[in-house]
């Protein structure tokens, strides 16, 4: 049979099946594309917007001119609050967009699009703290929780990301977007299972940030180890080595820092990787993390290895196996 | 560029109302003459370049003469910063400074707000004097707390007489850094002259690279933060990224590393691109360039950002890899490989991690069709980590004799000839040799068009509208390289780079 621990009432961090879901820009390119992984994976997406479109649908979801009307809908046809909204809309477009559906009363939102400029993303922050609300991104690949919902992009395909991560009790927060998915995969491989993944953003204004999901998972049952895909530049991986020696996070951290050949002043894609005034540098992080007794390897390919130790030392099921009624780590990989 | 010159800087601080120096910028040392001449008073000279300690490293000079300012121009325009000559020098009448202020505005990503920093006990080598600064919130308006700027300059040797308008000018600072979007706006120093001004003598800006688009009037022609001028490859690949929204390319040449075999990198997303640039550096190989195609690139993004790489001499291979497990579908990146390789007659060993979504396609399309390159061409899977393909890479380099080779593009003679069927396509055109075209290859052509051609007159012709069809590139491009796997070379899709060809 199973063996305890057992969760009846597991979290995951974010998103899962229950939580109700809109998509803003659900009509063009990539939101329906976008939609159809999410919908195919498990995400319970009740509705979209696209001003001007109202009245059509996407894959059988009802599309709105706005919010607001998307949130009626769901309150009064079908019982449920909005929970998520996830934008899908040109850059230029989004700092409209999340305020709209922050002011809807949406609490949790979840920004895919680059290049938001960076004041934007300032007012976007602003107006969601005056409101409540928190969002993760801009510039991210989504947040999944295996076995119950994707928000996002997270795998491309609903097949893909069934294959890909299992289900477990790792957090993974990762600044890359691709790296997300490396992380979950190669950790899947491993034998490791996963609670949620977090890409945060790969820009240098977010919503939620590394500190701020590791509290999360702090507080997620499910969650018993954290892995952190770490870069260069901005102050993320300082500030949760920080919570660690404060002891508001302690559950084991394993972490790498990209960008170690990376010369300051290089800016590598993201705008968060820039290295200024010799801040946010590859060794101050590693050194932080370290010192603060977190784990970081110096190759990316011991990452699995080196949670797999971390697991097996705290004596923290490799995988679990989710069920309808929770989760329930399988004896063979105790 | 989004990082601006120091005379573009104080452009835009004098439109804010803020005094900033007299003087002009000047290219050559007659121009400089004539400047410090219409000055009538002793100049200041400053090299116009990104850099700190300009001082220290000699791009400043003082002159009491216009004869003066021209020699000292005409010394200051042979100078280089790292690889990249100076062009162009800032002549300014000289202050009579007494007192000096560090004003600097940047994002505090912690707090995702404005933070002014401070620093009332003068700005030269303020490094090293980080405790004398204080920090300042900033509203999301640009607005700051006045009362907090004049309690810091109370505390300072500053004549009470100018709290008032320094508290303004650094008002004025600030809100300028809202209005155009900055990044980062710091002017080093705020001065006070004997003479009782108030006046902006140097400053840095920075402006986001997102917001450039809504700034037209900065005249920033590259949104890219480089630590240097645009290289004209650079040039090249931003017009491309500008052409064609689908996707991201990013293009960036690094310094040279001197003694170590240097090779052309090709990632894909930012994080999977350091990683794997990690691995091919501990590798021992020198990085000519950065480049990232990610967020599902068209075909023809991945291609031109190919032949980009390629066009930088010296290189002795091509290693591309990004994350290893890419959402997106990895095989129009292959697509978009193969046809650059083959144009180019790859003569230098080439490495692609392609994991992801649909990888076992992709790595055979790319291997398959670049399978008679005079050149190796292997491509890895998700389950290949980035050491071990920089491992097979090294391999193949020292089997290739770590050489770097001239190659030429080719195009197949039917392109441009009277004979061909042609269509465009947006960014190029699409070249059919109808007289290779047998009832065979012609239905060949059209199985692999997407729906795109039709038969008539037992030849494949557009099936679908001239606007149907523009924006159709990717899957032309399919086309193209299914033909050629299957023996028969008889669709091209000419995509030219504007400024690439002129420049080999």
């Amino acid at each position: 049979m199973f063996s305890v621990p057992l969760w009846f009432d597991f979290m995951a961090i974010i998103i899962d099946e229950k939580k109700s879901v809109i998509v803003q820009g659900i009509t063009g390119r990539e939101g329906r594309a976008r939609t159809k992984l999410m919908k195919e994976f498990g995400t319970n997406v009740v509705a979209g917007c696209t001003p001007g479109k109202g009245g059509d649908s996407v894959l059988e979801i009802p599309v709105y001119d706005t919010v607001l009307e998307a949130c009626n809908y769901a309150e009064s046809y079908m019982g449920e609050a909005i929970d998520i909204s996830v934008i899908f809309v040109p850059a230029a477009l989004v700092k409209a967009a999340a305020i709209e559906a922050i002011e809807a009363g949406v609490k949790m939102l979840l920004l895919v699009p680059d290049r938001v400029p960076v004041w934007d993303a300032m007012e976007i922050y602003a107006a969601a703290q005056g409101n409540g609300a928190r969002f993760v991104g801009p510039n991210t690949l989504g947040v999944l929780s295996p076995g119950r919902a994707v928000i996002g992009m997270i795998g491309g395909r609903a097949q893909s990301a069934r294959e890909w991560f299992k289900v477990g009790h790792v957090g993974i927060i990762s600044r890359s977007g691709g790296m997300t998915s490396s992380c979950g995969y190669y950790l899947g491989r491993a034998g490791v299972g996963l609670s949620t993944l977090v890409h945060v953003g790969g820009d240098s204004i977010l919503g939620l940030r590394i500190p701020e999901v590791a509290l999360m998972f702090e507080d997620d049952p499910q969650t018993r180890a954290i892995v952190i895909f770490g870069e260069i530049g901005g102050s993320q991986e300082e500030q949760l080595a920080q919570l660690i020696v404060e002891r508001k996070v302690t559950k084991p951290v394993i972490a790498y820092i990209g960008g170690a050949a990376a010369k300051e002043g290089t800016r590598f894609s993201h705008a968060g990787a820039i290295i200024e005034g010799g801040k946010g540098t590859h060794a101050g992080k590693v050194k932080a993390l370290r010192e603060a007794g977190a784990t970081v390897v110096t190759a990316f390919g011991d990452l699995p290895a080196a949670t797999v130790e971390v697991l097996r030392t705290k004596d923290i099921p490799l995988a679990g196996r989710f069920t309808t009624e929770g989760t329930e780590d399988t004896e063979a990989q105790r | 560029m989004a990082r601006l010159h120091e005379y573009q800087g104080k452009r835009l601080l004098r439109e804010a109302a803020l005094n900033v120096p007299r003087g002009a910028v000047a290219s050559s040392a007659d121009e400089a003459r004539v400047i410090a001449r219409d000055l009538a008073c002793p100049v200041v000279i400053k090299i116009q370049a990104w850099t700190t300690g300009r001082k220290a490293m000699g791009g400043v000079a003082f002159a009491s003469t216009p004869g003066e300012a021209a020699s000292a121009a005409a010394r200051l325009l042979t100078m280089k910063v790292g690889a990249f000559p100076v062009e162009q020098v800032l002549v300014e009448e000289q202050l009579p400074i007494e007192h000096e202020v560090f004003v600097s505005l940047s994002i505090d990503d912690a707090a995702r707000r404005p933070v002014l920093l401070l620093g009332v006990a003068g700005g030269t080598g303020i490094e090293q004097r980080a405790e004398q600064v204080v920090r300042l919130p900033v509203g999301i308006d640009g607005t700051l707390d006045r009362a907090a700027v004049l309690s810091r300059l109370a505390a300072s040797r500053i004549p009470s007489t100018l709290h008032a308008t320094l508290a303004d000018a650094v008002a004025k600072i600030a809100l300028l850094a809202r209005r155009i979007e900055a990044r980062s706006l710091e002017v080093n120093p705020l001065v006070t002259t004997r003479d009782g001004r108030v006046m902006a003598a140097d400053c840095r800006m920075t402006i986001d690279d997102y917001a450039v688009f809504r700034h037209a009037d900065l005249g920033i022609d590259i949104a890219r933060e480089l630590d240097h001028p645009p290289t004209p490859l650079e040039r090249i690949a931003y017009a491309i990224e500008q052409a064609d929204h689908r996707g991201t390319f990013y293009f960036a040449q690094l310094p040279v590393e001197a003694g170590k075999p240097l090779i052309g990198f090709h990632g894909a997303g930012g994080g999977g691109s350091m990683m794997s640039m990690d691995a091919i550096t501990a590798a021992g190989f020198a990085i000519a360039n950065f480049t990232d195609t990610s967020g599902n690139p068209s075909v023809a993004k991945v291609y031109r950002a190919a032949r980009i790489i390629l066009a930088q001499p010296g290189i002795v291979g091509y290693f591309g890899s990004g994350s290893g497990v890419a959402s997106q579908e990895q095989f129009h990146s292959a697509y978009g490989l193969a046809k650059a390789f083959i144009e180019m007659n790859l003569a230098i060993p080439a490495v692609i991690r392609l994991g992801g979504n649909s990888e076992d396609r992709a790595v055979e399309i790319l291997e398959d069709a670049c399978r008679n390159l005079p050149a190796p061409v292997r491509g890895f899977k998700k389950d290949d980590t980035p050491a071990a393909c920089a491992a097979v890479f090294s391999e193949l380099v020292a089997k290739c004799g770590a050489r770097a080779a001239t190659m030429q593009r080719r195009v197949p003679e039917y392109v441009g000839t009277p004979a061909s069927y042609s269509f465009p396509i947006t960014g190029g055109r699409v070249w059919i040799d109808h007289s290779a075209c047998d009832a065979a290859t012609t239905q060949l052509v059209i199985q692999h068009s997407a729906g795109l051609l039709g038969e008539q007159g037992g030849r494949p012709v557009l099936a679908v509208s001239e606007e149907e069809v523009a924006g159709k590139d990717s899957e032309l491009i399919a086309c193209e390289i299914e033909c050629r796997r299957a023996g028969a070379p008889v669709l091209f899709v000419n995509l030219p780079i504007p400024g690439l060809d002129e420049l080999q």
